[in-house]
């Protein structure tokens, strides 16, 4: 199988390739590999490639699927520009 | 800051349900979705649903939808809806805000109940990211909303109800379904489904899967093979199929984003489809007033959607003293509902998950 042509998280263009590397280099949790790859932190923020990272490190830590942390989620989940929500605290006022 | 009782997060069957509930019972609320009308996954469903009369069985997807959202309507005074409107933010003091378009909103309520649904389930395997290749649940809304045809000659990855059905309706609009793989060595869905395709000579081979993809510009043809008892390829049974479009059907996950933002105790189980919130038996989270109802708390059919719609609107109301006149009958009616979805055969691997995330 050719590694860099089997895509895993498609809204930052990570590559299976991209995750076993930082998987040798001794990243073996969501956290950490989210921080370098970006993986979760595109538009689709994690719902595609969660499962298959997830799958990932199962696989190379020899751990049940459910044992392995996802990432934390936090606001806002999309681009919201700063103009919004100045425009909206001026609103409360 | 905007003031509603209760925030409604989905507008797909068990958002909507659970706002009629609510309404019935007195209690106002907003119901908030992404996409440009309400109605979920169920606007594309042209097929006929089971079920008992109660879940609208012998109906079309298509008419469900419309008869739930009709029953909102009857609503106006107590029923807001916002569509074209995501989410952004949920915070524990029951603030949620929204971005409608490029309007940043904030919201102040008493109770949220989350009814984001499920997503599409992906597989990793060589050249995924081919243009022409779709979940199946994509080509379904391509083909019966927007009149699209995803292509001319098309293979299906998973043989669950969505993979079958989705075949199926390929073949109505005049696609080419040259056959449905699928990894286990059973058919996943049920049997009527599986039946309607063999009947029209479409292959469902089981113990096969894709291996690869191939192509330049776009999809020109897969490659699949054989797996063993430990689901591993095995070596010389590669076949090629040439192909225009790969349905990928293999499963739904939870849409639990929100429920990790806010911190609601939460657990992996896999018959439910990946992550999902612990609730009480009324659907209520580990965090007071957050309730949780259809997918996203376990990823089952629509007909199971609705009913928990119905049972959770109804508690919410009755939670913030909004109490239906039939409460007492309505509840047991639809836990036996519930119930009676749940039961069978089909059912068991579901029973069990669920008692997982009971707390």
């Amino acid at each position: 199988m050719n590694k860099k042509d089997v895509i895993i998280c498609r809204c930052e263009d990570v590559t299976l390739e991209d995750l076993h590397n930082l998987l040798e280099e001794g990243y073996t949790s969501f956290e950490e590999i989210k921080r370098i790859l970006r993986v979760g932190m595109g538009p689709c923020q994690g719902n595609t490639c969660g499962q298959l990272v997830q799958r990932e490190l199962a696989k190379f830590t020899n751990t049940p699927i459910n044992e392995i942390p996802t990432h934390k989620v936090r606001p806002l989940i999309t681009g919201v520009k700063l103009k919004a929500i100045v425009e909206a605290t001026k609103n409360e006022s | 800051m905007k003031q509603i009782d209760l925030v409604i997060i989905g507008g797909g069957p068990a958002g909507l349900s659970a706002a009629k509930m609510a309404a019935e019972s007195g209690l106002a609320s907003l119901i908030v979705e992404r996409n440009f009308n309400v109605g979920g996954q169920l606007v594309k469903q042209t097929h006929m649903f089971f079920g008992s009369e109660k879940q609208y069985a012998k109906t079309r997807g298509i008419d469900i939808a419309k008869i739930l959202v009709d029953d909102v309507l009857k609503f106006p005074d107590l029923i807001e809806i916002m569509t074209d409107t995501s989410v952004v933010g949920l915070y524990k003091d029951k603030v949620v805000t929204l971005l409608q378009k490029e309007k940043y909103i904030k919201v102040k309520t008493n109770a949220i109940i989350i009814a984001t649904g499920a997503s599409e389930k992906v597989l990793a395997f060589e050249n995924n990211d081919l243009p022409g290749i779709y979940g199946a649940g994509a080509v379904q809304t391509l083909m019966n909303v927007h009149g699209v045809l995803p292509g001319n000659d098309v293979v299906m990855v998973g043989s669950g109800n969505i993979g079958l059905i989705v075949s199926y309706q390929l073949i109505q609009a005049g696609v080419n379904v040259k056959c449905v793989l699928e990894a286990a060595s059973t058919i996943g869905g049920y049997k009527v489904h599986a039946s309607k395709l063999k009947r029209l000579g479409v292959d469902i081979l089981t113990s096969h899967s894709i291996k690869k993809a191939i192509g330049k510009n776009y999809l020109e043809k897969i490659v699949i093979g054989k797996l063993d008892d430990k689901w591993k390829f095995i070596e010389g049974t590669e076949e090629e199929i040439e192909v225009d479009s790969l349905c990928i059907s293999v499963g739904l996950s939870p849409l639990s984003n929100l429920l990790s933002m806010i911190g609601v105790d939460m657990k992996y189980v896999s018959t439910l489809g990946g992550l999902v919130p612990l609730i009480d038996k009324n659907h209520e989270t580990s965090i007071k007033n957050i309730f949780v109802a259809g997918d996203v708390c376990g990823v089952e059919e629509a007909s199971s959607a609705i009913v928990e719609g119905y049972l959770t609107g109804l508690v919410v109301a009755e939670k913030l003293g909004f109490k239906h006149p039939n409460y007492d009958e309505l509840y047991l009616d639809f836990k036996d509902q519930l119930h009676n979805l749940r039961s069978g055969p089909f059912g068991e691997k579901l029973r069990l998950g669920l008692q997982e995330i009971m707390r």
